[in-house]
């Protein structure tokens, strides 16, 4: 059981916790060859494996990136799958490098847990979910429901509070994984499932009936949910953070997986230019080859490339660009300049 | 005397070694230093490690509030108390499910150990294949089962099944009316309270009698019947001083009354079940263990049967199983943390799950833990030791 692994990441903790701490996770990953990459147990879109069993999705591709940008291979990654409870000690005790995993950022993690958020690949809330056929329209109306949770996550919290905070009663009903959380949902176990409303939309486009079953209008909480690394080990969260950004920036310029190589030929843009590797030293400063940004760009593609195939509006997933659009678009993905 | 003194006179560092007498001794100081010297690398090293991850040693969190909901505390609790209450909560509900299991799965355990023994045939095997196929599939997966079960099986609270008025069968739970106690039932409390202490005195008195004078009264129908029925005669006396709260649905769920979980349910039987088969065998080689010639003996006596089993064979059979019977009474209490694999909030899912998420602190966490869970077991060994050292062999 993947519960199991808390007691043993503990006991890990004790005896190989300083293994990977604070020693150069960026030489570390160089020298064996792959990135240990955590990732969430499933949630279709976000992460799940392909027929092949290969892991794939919008948080994968972040690992996949970050694996391009270092050996200009994606498949040079070994993933973990973690569930809520597990990933945090999978990534402190040094089992992990890195954490993509539907994970909010808060304060808390940042500096009490000792992480390091490098940034934000998706701006989310949570939201409920129950069947049509209760016919309930708001949360307002949720007094005595029974509610599946997700435990060891921050909307476990925000539900505690907008419950009491709402004088509503409720019962929680604790559960592991989304897919459990699926389980116990389509079999009346819970009357409302919640969660992110990304990951509602991603689990309600995996059911039978996904037409049965609606998302209420009430979004309680904010979810700025990103990768992140262990705190204390800069030049390797430098690697992570620009990797994203690197995926924003070409989105935002106009450069995708398909016309990559014609920007290198053509472009006189010259933040495409330091982007690509074509001139600057932006790859060295990282600790990387001057190429690492074409290869991200050319192996994963770019934000909105990524977004559109996993969970974009022509998905089963269907979910809007909204507020993770461009900046220039309205919306709040948002990259520092690469110079 | 004069050879020790000259022994010592003459002491050298070789001795140490080549002396067996010096070198017990050393031996030991060697292997006590090179466990403590283990240890404090263990010790350091953790706080090493956790001073590398920036991370403080302390309970304070414990005093922080939970933030979190549990859907089954025995005290009072809500998301705004401590962590510390959280975890009692948890304590108590793994306590909980510990003592419902024991009390099942012993009750169980005999029947089926006697079962097994039994002369008929069909009856021998099937116990047989039950106590072969139970014990032999990891109780895990049939924890799993039985809340599997019991969430597919039956309906949600709209359509639940109810077998007789006021108990509803849903897979949100098995809702019974709660009895609600008026000032009066303290009446009946005290008669029972007396019926319990008057049995206790009249089964000592009868016990002398038959010593003195060989008479034997029915002690145990009469103390059912006084310990049973005066109470109920005094719970009409005092104009029947207690009402029923019974579950209605309201809205989502069922209100008032009382639940029994899907999660407790599955844990329970789950747990019961399992440790019944390994109690039927304990049972089965208990009695196994006492000489037929013992029972052929008490015939001959003109001992009747249920008395034979009752003074001559449990008597007997008792030394052989309770040492064995405390191993699975431990094994139990420690299985009941595999509830956290289908939500049941035991002290593991709530201290040792979410607190622990919640705050980051899993080394206090884990040793609360240990130190939770390792008191209870020595609870239960002490209990137990007690108790076999009540019933072992007397000589006289």
């Amino acid at each position: 059981m993947s519960k199991l692994k808390v007691l043993l990441a503990a006991s890990a903790l004790t005896v190989v916790g300083a293994a990977g701490a604070n020693a150069a996770t960026l030489d570390d990953i160089k020298a064996k060859g792959f990135v240990q990459c955590g990732v969430s147990t499933g949630v279709p879109g976000f992460s799940f494996t392909d027929d092949a069993g290969n892991w794939q999705g919008f948080d994968p591709a972040v690992c996949q990136g970050v694996a391009a940008a270092i050996f200009g291979d994606t498949s040079k990654v070994k993933y973990t799958p973690t569930t809520g409870k597990t990933r945090f000690t999978a990534l402190a005790s040094g089992e992990i490098d890195m954490l993509a995993r539907n994970t909010t950022w808060t304060l808390s993690r940042d500096a009490d847990l000792g992480f390091t958020f490098v940034g934000v690949n998706y701006y989310d809330g949570q939201g409920f979910m129950v069947p049509k056929a209760l016919g309930v329209t708001s949360a307002k109306q949720l007094d005595g429901a029974s509610v599946c949770i997700q435990t060891g996550t921050t909307t476990e919290l925000n539900l505690a509070d907008y419950f009491r905070l709402n004088n509503m009663s409720y019962e929680p009903v604790p559960i592991e994984t989304n897919e459990e959380a699926r389980t116990n949902y389509l079999a009346g176990r819970c009357d409302v499932y919640t969660t992110d409303a990304s990951g509602l939309a991603a689990s309600r486009a995996a059911f039978d009936n996904a037409a049965d079953h609606i998302i209420l209008p009430e979004i309680i909480s904010k979810e700025p949910l990103g990768p992140l690394v262990r705190e204390g080990d800069e030049p390797w969260g430098d690697v992570v953070r620009w990797t994203l950004n690197a995926m924003i920036t070409a989105e935002e310029y106009g450069v995708n997986s398909s016309n990559v190589d014609d920007m290198v030929a053509n472009s006189d843009n010259p933040e495409i230019r330091r982007l690509l590797g074509v001139e600057g030293n932006v790859g060295e400063m990282l600790g990387l080859d001057a190429k690492w940004g074409y290869n991200v760009i050319k192996q994963v593609g770019n934000y909105g490339e990524v977004f559109e195939k996993y969970i974009g509006s022509n998905t089963p997933i269907g979910l809007e660009r909204g507020i993770n659009a461009q900046y220039k678009d309205g919306g709040l993905i948002y990259s520092p300049p690469i110079r | 005397m004069a050879a020790i003194e000259q022994d010592s006179e003459s002491f050298s560092l070789g001795q140490l070694w080549s002396d067996k007498r010096y070198r017990a001794v050393v031996t030991q100081i060697l292997v006590i230093a090179g466990v403590f010297l283990f240890l404090s690398f263990i010790i350091t090293n953790a706080i090493e490690n956790l001073e590398a991850l920036g991370k403080t040693f302390g309970f304070e969190f414990l005093e922080a509030p939970a933030s979190y909901d549990i859907n089954q505390a025995l005290i009072p609790y809500n998301s705004r108390d401590t962590h510390l209450r959280a975890a009692v909560v948890g304590l108590l509900n793994t306590a909980l499910v510990a003592f419902c299991g024991c009390v099942l799965a012993t009750i169980l355990g005999f029947i089926l150990g006697v079962l097994r023994l039994s002369t008929n045939f069909l009856i021998n095997r099937l116990v047989y294949c039950y106590i072969e196929f139970v014990r032999n599939v990891p109780v895990l997966l049939q924890i799993l089962l039985w809340h599997g079960v019991i969430v597919t099986s039956l309906d949600v609270p709209r359509n639940a099944y109810s077998p007789v008025a006021d108990v509803f069968l849903t897979n949100r739970g098995f809702y019974v009316p709660r009895p609600v106690f008026e000032p009066g039932f303290v009446f009946v409390a005290i008669t029972f309270v007396a019926a319990v202490a008057g049995m206790v005195i009249f089964r000592r008195w009868a016990k002398k009698n038959q010593e003195a004078t060989g008479q034997i009264f029915p002690v145990f129908s009469i103390g059912v019947a006084a310990i049973i029925g005066l109470p109920v005669i005094a719970f009409f006396v005092a104009g029947m001083p207690m009402s029923l709260d019974a579950p209605a649905l309201e809205g989502f769920n069922f209100q008032g009354g009382m639940v029994l979980r899907p999660e407790f349910t599955a844990l329970w039987l789950a747990l019961s079940l399992y440790t019944a088969a390994f109690i039927a065998e304990i049972v089965r080689s208990g009695i196994q263990s006492v000489s037929h010639g013992q029972t052929e003996a008490a015939y001959a006596l003109g001992v009747k049967p249920n008395w034979t089993m009752r003074l001559i064979i449990i008597p007997q059979a008792l030394r052989v199983i309770v040492p064995p019977l405390t191993s699975q009474y431990l094994n139990l209490t420690k299985n009941s943390s595999l509830a956290i694999a289908i939500g049941y909030m035991d002290i593991t899912a709530t201290l040792g799950g979410i607190t622990l998420n919640q705050t980051g602190k899993e080394m206090e966490c884990m040793i609360l833990l240990l130190m939770v869970y390792l008191t209870i077991s020595l609870l239960i060994s002490a209990f137990m030791n007690w108790y076999n050292k009540r019933i072992a062999l007397v000589e006289r």
